[in-house]
């Protein structure tokens, strides 16, 4: 018993030290920082209306990037472990790409695809979309750069739970759509719910892609990671830290609140 | 509730053997997925690799076989490489100590492992230079070295792995773990033959995403590697100078080469995969 | 009932598809449009600059523009960023009226895709608002006592910050004042090659733009920087604790403005007024060497002995050539040296 209580203890240590040495003291540095100057500086910086144009921005992409890959994620997910169509390897093989690609590249490569010199730039120009230096861009390279997680959280989950309670339902003669809601979607919540906030995290954190093709116009166009880069550079390091303190808080804000639903589902 | 239970005598439907959407309803499902990555991932895709090949075969060849790329690619693969393989294992151990544990502060814990994804890069680069770098606070200096680059990357990969785990952790039937125990398996033998097994997709899924991640990893490398060519400088650092010198071609041709990486690692870890299924079985 | 629930839910399936789709085209279309409204009539004024001047810009000489007759009511839409990804995204279709970049090959790629006239030098600078020349940042009271690139060679001991000039335009200004500092002396090229190498061997970092070096610095990297002096006063004056020496024989850099073909009439006055004595002087009050040699502060500014620019060396085109090309330039086969030496 007590070989057992220690190995869960040297477990226990090994992964803090790890996590203490990769991600704690580095946040807590950057909590002391932040308020390196007092309050006050943090406070100003909040509300500086650069900051809120940014943080605003910031909000519309990640609600709209958010949305479109969750629902992709879990019919992608299906698709791959609950259909046997051809060609899944493609798929299989697509959903990671945007992991691989570094973020410049990709803020290249839609350039190529909508800038004006690009392939479908001055066709959506001429209807009168701008799509690179614009919100349309920014929001496109966010949900590019996003797109994988809801999709590779729920595929082993998917594995994992197996088809049996489905397909007892089925025999049942419920409806696909009601299986999905009342049995898929539960047994998938953790992984789908994992799934979004890290969709969510990536898609409030992205710097490389965004700056290629944002345009960088201050108010307008920076969404919260580039008004961060922009601080630093100009020497304002509180209201850089300030910056992402906030992301950091949406965040932990969005895995609260999966905490919140989950606990709810389990007293009901 | 009564739905589900209701049985359908007007339409009895033949029952496949594998749980399917409804025709329409996959074929739209099918189209749905289908469309969505062909325009965010496939397009921007074929636009950098056909970037890439603009110059023929031959000019992706030589922008791929210049010295200081083929040295960039090479150390960016070690180092990934390196990133996953911690990561497997910590991630892993991270995810168990998170589900399985209690302690204090447990909570807490567990709502970071997101934050460096929320984090610009930029900022992880910066207090990643002051934690590791000349002024260290904890007498670790690994600024500008090879081991650098592995920490930042092990930083902003930190939570695929976790991640992945997590819930297939808490949807894991411990009774099999109780009856495994019940018959006097070792606890070893426990995690081998009935966890291990039941967790390998999800370290597989992690490992996959954190190795694409790592290849193509900029911002957070930045002020943390010493970006010296032939020496410290990765390939997205080699790419970011050969777009700053216009060479458009060359830094796609570099960026296809590591897709083509992160494919190979892919598509061997679902070839295990597939293969630890079928002798699962 | 099951009959109409699977048409329920194909129904549904459809429904929330249709909406996702309608709502992200809602988006596109309307951020698309809501954009438009922003450029366009004589008053306001797109400046696409590099990172540095921000602070000059933004809170200096805009507001003194709006202050002259020909600048009342013209707004500003700003954007800073690196250099040659501000050129790089006017040239793939960022909307600009006005440009400022940190090197003129940046203005030279817009004249190459027809967005800025080929005539822009032709006025009294030659298309140059601003000057600076490569400097020494230094630690407070500059313990080392470096004046200039040869202390660096002679100090055996000592870390230097530079830029990778093959991520950076900037750091190869750096590289070609340390070679031409080392000609100027009276060392052969080689022996000024010789310099360049050992200078490089003692970077511990390499940065990937000018900027990242000056936040390196600033967090404690290395003994010495080499930058602009433009940089290195931007940091005294937001405060950063460090100092610069102007070495004695050093390289002068040329920072160029121009407006775009189909600029507005409000630019093409910007423009014209930063050559005003008043921007001129609001110009050095941020760091920047004045273009008009009447005006320069020569208390604020030393003027090196030794001036010398990048046409000594046959201009930007045949440096990067002969200097930093691929597999063949003479500072390339240095780095591959080093780089192999340590492996």
């Amino acid at each position: 018993m007590t070989g057992e209580r220690l190995t869960r203890w040297g477990l226990r240590y090994i992964a803090l030290a790890y996590l203490a040495l990769l991600l704690v003291i580095p946040l807590g540095y950057m909590m002391i920082e932040t308020f390196s100057e007092g309050i006050q500086p943090v406070l100003d910086s909040i509300t500086e209306p650069d900051s809120i144009a940014a943080l605003k921005l910031t909000l519309l992409t990640v609600a709209i990037a958010v949305p479109l890959n969750t629902v992709f994620g879990i019919a992608c997910a299906l698709l791959l472990v609950r259909s046997n169509m051809r060609g899944k390897g493609i798929i299989n093989a697509l959903i990671d790409m945007p992991f691989a690609i570094s973020p410049i590249v990709v803020g290249l490569s839609l350039v190529l695809v909508y800038g004006t010199s690009g392939w479908f730039g001055q066709p959506l120009m001429d209807l009168g979309i701008q799509v690179i230096f614009s919100t349309p861009g920014i929001v496109i390279a966010v949900v590019f750069v996003s797109l994988p997680f809801v999709a590779r959280e729920v595929v082993p989950v998917l594995q994992e739970i197996g088809d049996d309670q489905e397909k007892a339902a089925e025999t049942l003669g419920s409806g696909s759509w009601n299986t999905f809601w009342r049995i898929t979607l539960p047994a998938i919540r953790w992984g789908v719910s994992y799934g979004v906030v890290l969709t969510m995290a990536r898609a409030l954190g992205e710097f490389g892609a965004v700056s290629v093709v944002s345009g960088k116009i201050s108010g307008q166009t920076e969404t919260l990671p580039l008004y961060v880069q922009k601080q630093f550079e100009t020497f304002h390091s509180v209201g850089a830290y300030t910056s992402s303190l906030i992301l950091a808080v949406i965040a932990l804000a969005t895995l609260l609140a999966m905490n919140l639903m989950r606990r709810k589902e389990n007293d009901e | 509730m009564s739905e589900v239970t209701t049985i359908d005598a007007r339409e009895p439907r033949p029952r496949k053997a594998i749980f399917r959407l409804p025709g329409a309803g996959q074929a739209l499902n099918k189209g749905l997925v289908v469309t969505y990555l062909g325009i965010m991932v496939l397009l921007p895709i074929v636009a950098i690799t056909s970037k890439a090949f603009e110059d023929g075969i031959s000019g992706f060849w030589d922008a791929v076989s210049a010295p200081q790329s083929v040295a960039a690619l090479k150390l960016t693969v070690i180092c990934s490489l390196i990133v996953v393989v911690i990561n497997a294992v910590m991630g892993t151990l991270i995810a168990w100590v998170l589900v399985r544990d209690k302690f204090p502060g447990q909570r807490v814990i567990n709502s970071i492992i997101d934050l460096p994804f929320a984090l610009p890069t930029i900022v992880a680069s910066l207090i990643l230079l002051t934690v590791y770098g000349a002024d260290s606070p904890l007498g670790i200096h690994l600024a500008f070295t090879k081991p650098a680059i592995v920490v930042a990357l092990l930083f902003v990969t930190l939570p695929f792995v976790v991640r992945a785990v997590q819930p297939l952790l808490l949807s894991l039937d411990r009774d099999m773990e109780a009856a495994a125990e019940s018959l006097g398996a070792r606890k070893w033998l426990i995690f081998r033959r009935v966890i291990f097994p039941n967790l390998a997709p999800g370290i597989a899924t992690g490992v996959a995403l954190a190795f694409a991640r790592a290849l193509g990893e900029f911002g957070s490398l930045v002020l943390v590697s010493g970006n010296i060519p032939f020496q410290t400088e990765v390939a997205s650092v080699y790419i970011r100078g050969q777009i700053e010198f216009d060479r458009l071609a060359s830094a796609s041709a570099v960026s296809v080469v590591l897709l083509a990486i992160s494919l190979a690692l892919l598509a061997s870890v679902t070839l295990a995969q597939r293969w630890g299924l079928r002798h699962d079985r | 009932m099951s009959l109409s629930s699977s048409k329920k839910s194909r129904r549904s399936i459809q429904a929330l598809l249709v909406l996702a789709l309608v709502a992200f085209g809602a988006i596109v279309v309307g951020c698309g449009s809501s954009d438009d409204s922003s450029g366009g009539d004589s008053g306001s004024v797109n400046l696409v600059a590099y990172s540095t001047p921000q602070q000059a810009y933004e809170e200096h000489l805009e507001p003194a523009f709006n202050e002259t007759t020909d600048g009342e009511g013209v707004s500003f839409t700003n954007s800073f960023g690196a250099s040659g990804d501000q050129s790089r995204a006017v040239e793939s279709g960022q909307k600009a009226d006005y440009v400022n970049f940190a090197l003129e090959t940046d203005v030279t790629r817009l004249v190459d895709s027809g967005q800025v006239s080929a005539d822009w030098q032709n006025n009294k600078y030659k298309g140059i608002v601003t000057n600076s020349v490569v400097a020494i940042v230094v630690r407070p009271g500059n313990p080392l006592g470096i004046k200039n690139f040869e202390d660096i060679v002679n100090n055996d001991d000592i870390e230097v910050v530079t830029p990778n000039p093959f991520t950076s335009g900037g750091a190869r200004w750096n590289i070609m004042a340390i070679y031409g500092a080392a000609l100027n002396s009276g060392k052969t090229p080689e022996q000024a090659l010789g310099d360049v190498e050992n200078v490089l061997s003692k970077t511990p970092t390499q940065s990937e733009s000018a900027r990242v070096a000056l936040q390196a610095f600033i967090g404690g990297t290395g003994d010495v920087l080499l930058s602009y002096e433009n940089e290195a006063i931007a940091a005294q004056l937001a405060g950063e604790d460090v100092d610069y020496v102007v070495p004695e024989s050093t390289i002068l850099i040329e920072q160029p403005a121009a407006v775009t073909v189909d600029a507005s009439k409000a630019a093409t006055d910007f423009l014209n007024w930063n050559w005003t004595d008043e921007a001129q002087q609001i110009w050095q009050e941020q760091g920047y060497r004045s273009v008009n040699p009447q005006l320069l502060d020569k208390q604020k500014f030393p003027v090196p002995a030794d001036l010398f620019t990048i046409k000594e060396f046959g201009g930007w085109d045949k440096v990067a050539d002969e200097f930093f090309g691929d597999g063949t330039g003479s500072v390339f086969e240095i780095v591959q040296d080093l780089g192999y030496s340590t492996e």
